[in-house]
C-alpha cells in the first residue's frame, strides 16, 4: 500500500526561509522520518535533517509536525489522513541552523550550570548499596533522551526568550530533581533550584509532560515534588530564622558552576 | 569564511568519536592532565552507544557468587570461537567490574539486587547472570553518565582555569576526513563542522579512534547513520592495519515488519528474561541447532531449559541463549526451509511465558518500540524477528595492553578496534569493552604525549592540508555526476546480497568486481547545495570510508575458507583448527587494500589451563594442545 503525501517543509537558514511544497511517496508502516529521507534522497539532496538512531532512543530528530513538537522517527504516517498536508518545521524555540536543524546549544550550557553528582567521597568502588525502591524515582528521570521537546514547548522560554538566562527549563529542573532524589547524592540543590534555575517560573501547565516521547511525568514526579522541597527549605520559619542568625550560606548548597560568587 | 580558510587548533590528545569508548578515553586523558578534544559526528550524548539495550558484562558476582574473571574469560573465548586476542579478553574480564563500579561513583543508577548491589541479568553465552543493566536502556545510562562526568570535569576546569573548555572540549557535529602524519607519526586530524561546513585542523601528537562500526554498508542493520566505518578507513589511510574484517555479527533478533523498521534491534534480554524462538509451526526450533562444541552446556529438552531460569546450578541453559552467530544462522535455516513467518522471519515469544507486568518492568522500551512502530503488544502477541547487521568484530589491529596501532600516536578503542571479540562478540561484552579499552587508550595516548614532548611534536605539512581540503571539496565542485544516495543504496544492496550472513566464493568474487565499479561511481558523485549542514555532501565523504571497509570485508571473507562466528561460507561449512591459527590483516597500498596472513600468537599456558583439554580439542590443532595432554591417550585423562 502506498500513496503520495503532500508535504510543506521549512527550507532556509536563520533569518530567512520559506515553506516548500513537495509530493513524496509513502509506504505502509512508515514514519515521518522515512518520508523525509525519501524526499532527501530523491528530490532535495541537501535537505538538512538531524537524526541518528531512528528508534526513539537518541532524541535527535525533534521537529514540529503540524505545529506539534514530535520525534520524526516515532511519528507514524498513519496518524495523519492520506489527503492531509503535513507541515514540517524546525523547533521554534531554538535558532535555525538550516532547514529542520536548530542550534540547541542553550541546553548544553544549562546542563553545565547544574552542580554534578556529589557522593560521599569515603564510599569505595563497588561499595554503594541502594534499594531498587529508592532508585526508581531518579531512574524515571534518567530515561530522558534529551530530545529537548520539553524545552522547546515550555512557554516560559518559547514565548519569552528574555527568560532564557534565568530559567533552566523542564529538562534541567528535572535533572536537579533527579540528583536531589538520588539516594547517594549529598548536595542540597533546593535553594539554587529556585534562585538560579528558575523553578518558580514553572506554573505547572504540564505541556512538557504532554510532549515527552518517553512518557516521563516531568511535572507530577519531578517539578511539583521539587517545588515542595524548595518550600520546606526556603520558607520553613525555623530554617529561615537559623539562616538569619548564623548569617552564613547553607554549607551543603553547592556553588552554581560558572556563576560569580 | 572562504573555501580555504581553516581554523587551526592545538591539543595534546584528539579523540575521534563520542560514544562510550571515546568519552571514556577522553575522560582518562583529561584526568592525566592532557588538553583533550572529543570530536562527535552527532550532538554530544547521541552516539550509537545509546542504542545498546541489554547490559554491560562484568563478573561482579552479585547475582551468582561463583562468577569471576576466569569464567567470564572462558565465555568470551568460547563466544569468539577462540579467535580472540586472548590478552585483550583477559584484560577485559579482569577490569570490567571496576569500570562498572566507577560509573556508579559518577552517578549511574543501575537496577539493584535485594542486597542493594548492582543487579545482573542472563545473556547469550554467559554462564552466570552477568550483565549490569537499567531495564533495557543500559547504553543510554552509560553514555549519559560519561557525558555528565565530562561536564563535571569541565565544571572543575571552569574553577581552575576560568574556562570550562580549557582542558576538555567536545566538538559536536564535526567529522574528521583525514589523519595527518609527520614522518609516519600522528601529527593531527583534518575535518569539517557539519553545521557550517567550516574546516578544522587539529594539531595533536596523539589520536584515539573511537568511531564504532560499519553497519551502514548494509541494507538491514541496527546501526545508525554514523556507522560508516570512518575510523577503520582513517586508520587504513594513515598506514595502520585492519584485523579479521570478515567477521560481521548479525544480531539474530531485529524487527522485520513493517518494512520501514526492518533492522531495528530487539534486545537479547527478551531471551535472557524467558522469551523463546518459535517457527511458523509453533516449534521451539533452537533445540535442533546446538553445535557440538556447545552441547555440554545447553539443555536438550524444553523442561530442562525452563527449569534453568529458576535453578541454573542443576540444569543446562536454554539453546535460545547460544551465542548470536549460532542463533542467527538457525533462524536463517528455518526460514530457508519454509518454516518462517509471513514476513520472512520467526517468532520471538515472551507473551505466553511471562506475566504482562514482568515484561513491562524488564523490557519497557521493547514494549514501547513494538507498540509505537508495529502496533504489536508484546505482552499479548509474539514478535516477528529476523537477523540484522549489528556489529563488526574486525577492526584496527592494536597492541592489547596499550591499544596502540602500528602508526605511532594512533590508538583505537571499542568497536573500531579488532581482536577482543574474535569471530563473534557475546552480548553485553561491548559496553564493557568500551569502558575497559577506552580507559586504556586514553591512558596510553596521554603517555605518548609525554614521550614525544622531549623530541618535539610532529608537524602537519601544508601540502597534506591542501590535499585534504581538495578531497573534501571535490564532490561540491563536480557537476552532473551521480547522486551519492544512489551509490550508497547500491552498496548496501550489494553487501547484503553477496557479503551477508551466508557467503560463497562465487558471490564474493562478484562482489569484489562490483565494489570496484562502485568505487569508480563514488569518485564521480556530485552534490547540490552548499557546505552548510548539507547531508548530501556529508554522505559523499562517508562513501569513501564505506567502500574501503567493504572491500576489506569482502577480500577477507573470500580468503578465509572456513565457517566461524560471524563468517559463514556455504562452500566451507566447517570450522577448521588450522584456520584458527590465522589472522587476516588488511593494509592499504596506494589506493587498494591488500590482504596478508599473520600467525595467531599462542595462548599463555595459565590461560590455556582454564579450559578442559576435551574442550580445547574442538578448537585447537593437536600441536597446540598442552604437551602432557596431547601426548596422553584419551582414556587416562
Amino acid at each position: 500500500m502506498s500513496y503520495k503525501a503532500a508535504l510543506r517543509v521549512w527550507r532556509g537558514d536563520d533569518g530567512q526561509g520559506t515553506l516548500a511544497d513537495y509530493t513524496v511517496e509513502v509506504n505502509d508502516g512508515e514514519v515521518v522520518l522515512d518520508v523525509l529521507h525519501r524526499l532527501q534522497a530523491t528530490q532535495a539532496n541537501d535537505l538538512a535533517i538531524r537524526w541518528n538512531c531512528k528508534a526513539g532512543k537518541c532524541g535527535s530528530c525533534s521537529m514540529e509536525i503540524n505545529g506539534r513538537p514530535r520525534l520524526a522517527c516515532m511519528t507514524r504516517m498513519s496518524v495523519f489522513g492520506e489527503d492531509e498536508t503535513l507541515t514540517i518545521t524546525p523547533l521554534r524555540t531554538f535558532p535555525v541552523i538550516r532547514d529542520l536543524v536548530t542550534d540547541v546549544s542553550f541546553n548544553y550550557e544549562k546542563a553545565r550550570e547544574i552542580p554534578s553528582f556529589t557522593p560521599d567521597p569515603a564510599i569505595g568502588l563497588g561499595e554503594f548499596r541502594m534499594q531498587q525502591v529508592d532508585v526508581n524515582r531518579s531512574q524515571e528521570f534518567r530515561k530522558c533522551i534529551e530530545c529537548y521537546l520539553c524545552q522547546n514547548t515550555c512557554h516560559v522560554i518559547r514565548d519569552h526568550p528574555e527568560n532564557e538566562r534565568a530559567f533552566a527549563g523542564p529538562r534541567f529542573l528535572m535533572r536537579v530533581a533527579e540528583l536531589e532524589m538520588h539516594p547517594a547524592d549529598e548536595a542540597d540543590r533546593r535553594e539554587i533550584a529556585q534562585d538560579d534555575f528558575g523553578l518558580g517560573y514553572c506554573n505547572i501547565t504540564k505541556c512538557c509532560t504532554e510532549v515527552c516521547p518517553e512518557g516521563i511525568k516531568i511535572t507530577d514526579n519531578a517539578l511539583i515534588p521539587m517545588k515542595e522541597r524548595v518550600m520546606s527549605r526556603k520558607y520553613d520559619p525555623l530554617v529561615w530564622l537559623g539562616s538569619k542568625i548564623s548569617r552564613r550560606p547553607h554549607h551543603d548548597t553547592p556553588a552554581v558552576p560558572g556563576k560569580k560568587q | 569564511m572562504s573555501d580555504t580558510d581553516i581554523e587551526r587548533l592545538s591539543y595534546d590528545v584528539v579523540v575521534i568519536g563520542a560514544g562510550g569508548s571515546g568519552l571514556r578515553a577522553a575522560i582518562e586523558a583529561r584526568q592525566a592532565g592532557k588538553k583533550t578534544a572529543v570530536i562527535s559526528k552527532s550532538l554530544f550524548g547521541k552516539a550509537h552507544t545509546v542504542m545498546a539495550e541489554g547490559g554491560c558484562a562484568a563478573s561482579m558476582g552479585n547475582a551468582n557468587p561463583n562468577d569471576n574473571w576466569q569464567v567470564h574469560y572462558r565465555d568470551t573465548m568460547r563466544g569468539g570461537k577462540f579467535l580472540n586476542n586472548w590478552r585483550m579478553a583477559e584484560l577485559h574480564a579482569k577490569e570490567a567490574p571496576e569500570r562498572v563500579w566507577e560509573l556508579e561513583a559518577w552517578g549511574a543508577l543501575f537496577d539493584r539486587t535485594k542486597e542493594g548491589k548492582i543487579s545482573q541479568r542472563n545473556f547469550g553465552g554467559h554462564e552466570y547472570p552477568r550483565l549490569a543493566h537499567v531495564g533495557d536502556r543500559t547504553g543510554l545510562e552509560i553514555i549519559r553518565t560519561l557525558q555528565q562526568r565530562v561536564v563535571a570535569l569541565q565544571q572543575q576546569d571552569a574553577i581552575d582555569h576560568g574556562d570550562p573548555e580549557a582542558m576538555l572540549k567536545v566538538f559536536a557535529e564535526t567529522t574528521v576526513t583525514r589523519l595527518l602524519l609527520d614522518g609516519g607519526q600522528v601529527a593531527g586530524a583534518f575535518g569539517y563542522v557539519r553545521g557550517s561546513g567550516d574546516f578544522l585542523l587539529f594539531e595533536a601528537p596523539a589520536v584515539v579512534l573511537a568511531t564504532g562500526g560499519i553497519g551502514k554498508s548494509y541494507k538491514v542493520t541496527s546501526n545508525s547513520w554514523e556507522y560508516t566505518g570512518d575510523g577503520h578507513a582513517l586508520a587504513l589511510l594513515a598506514g595502520a592495519s585492519l584485523l579479521n574484517m570478515e567477521f560481521v555479527q548479525l544480531h539474530p533478533t531485529g524487527m522485520i515488519w513493517p518494512p520501514s523498521v526492518k533492522g531495528i534491534l530487539v534486545t537479547e534480554s527478551v531471551r535472557g528474561d524467558g522469551g523463546v524462538l518459535r517457527n511458523s509451526e509453533g516449534k521451539r526450533f533452537m533445540f535442533n541447532y546446538v553445535p557440538d562444541v556447545f552441547r555440554a552446556q545447553y539443555a536438550e529438552t524444553e523442561d530442562e531449559a525452563d527449569r534453568w531460569y529458576t535453578d541454573p546450578d542443576h540444569n543446562r541453559r536454554p539453546p535460545e541463549l547460544l551465542p548470536r552467530d549460532e542463533v542467527a544462522r538457525s533462524i536463517n535455516s528455518e526460514v530457508k526451509e519454509g518454516r518462517g513467518t509471513e514476513h520472512g522471519g520467526v517468532f520471538l515469544d515472551i507473551a505466553s511465558r511471562r506475566p504482562a507486568d514482568y515484561i513491562l518492568q524488564r523490557l519497557p522500551s521493547m514494549y514501547h518500540q513494538f507498540k509505537e512502530l508495529a502496533d504489536v503488544d508484546i505482552t499479548k502477541e509474539p514478535m516477528e524477528i529476523g537477523p540484522t547487521c549489528h556489529y563488526v568484530m574486525g577492526g584496527v589491529e592494536v597492541d592489547p595492553d596499550s591499544q596502540a596501532s602500528s602508526v605511532p600516536g594512533l590508538y583505537a578503542a571499542g568497536e573500531v578496534s579488532g581482536g577482543m571479540h574474535g569471530s563473534n562478540r557475546l552480548g553485553g561484552n561491548s559496553l564493557s569493552d568500551l569502558l575497559v579499552f577506552g580507559r586504556r587508550a586514553g591512558q596510553s595516548a596521554a603517555q605518548h604525549v609525554d614521550e614525544v614532548e622531549t623530541a618535539g611534536r610532529p608537524q602537519v605539512s601544508q601540502a597534506d592540508v591542501d590535499a585534504a581540503v581538495a578531497e573534501a571539496l571535490a564532490p561540491l565542485e563536480r557537476s552532473g555526476g551521480e547522486n551519492p544516495y544512489e551509490v550508497h543504496a547500491a552498496l548496501q544492496q550489494l553487501m547484503t546480497d553477496q557479503v551477508g550472513l551466508i557467503r560463497t566464493e562465487d558471490e564474493l568474487k562478484s562482489a569484489l568486481t562490483e565494489l570496484e565499479k562502485l568505487r569508480a561511481r563514488a569518485a564521480q558523485v556530485s552534490v547540490q547545495g552548499g557546505r552548510a549542514y548539507n547531508p548530501g555532501w556529508h554522505l559523499a565523504q562517508d562513501l569513501r570510508n564505506m567502500l574501503l571497509v567493504s572491500d576489506c570485508i569482502a577480500q577477507s571473507a573470500l580468503e578465509r575458507q572456513e565457517s566461524r562466528g560471524g563468517h559463514t561460507r556455504s562452500d566451507y561449512p566447517e570450522m577448521s583448527p588450522e584456520w584458527r591459527k590465522v589472522n587476516l590483516v588488511c593494509t592499504l597500498h596506494g589506493e587498494t587494500a591488500t590482504l596478508a596472513r599473520q600467525p595467531m600468537i599462542a595462548m599463555r599456558p595459565d590461560l590455556l589451563g582454564l579450559f578442559e583439554v576435551s574442550e580445547l580439542k574442538k578448537y585447537l590443532t593437536e600441536a597446540e594442545l598442552p604437551i602432557s595432554a596431547a601426548a596422553a591417550p584419551e582414556e587416562t585423562r
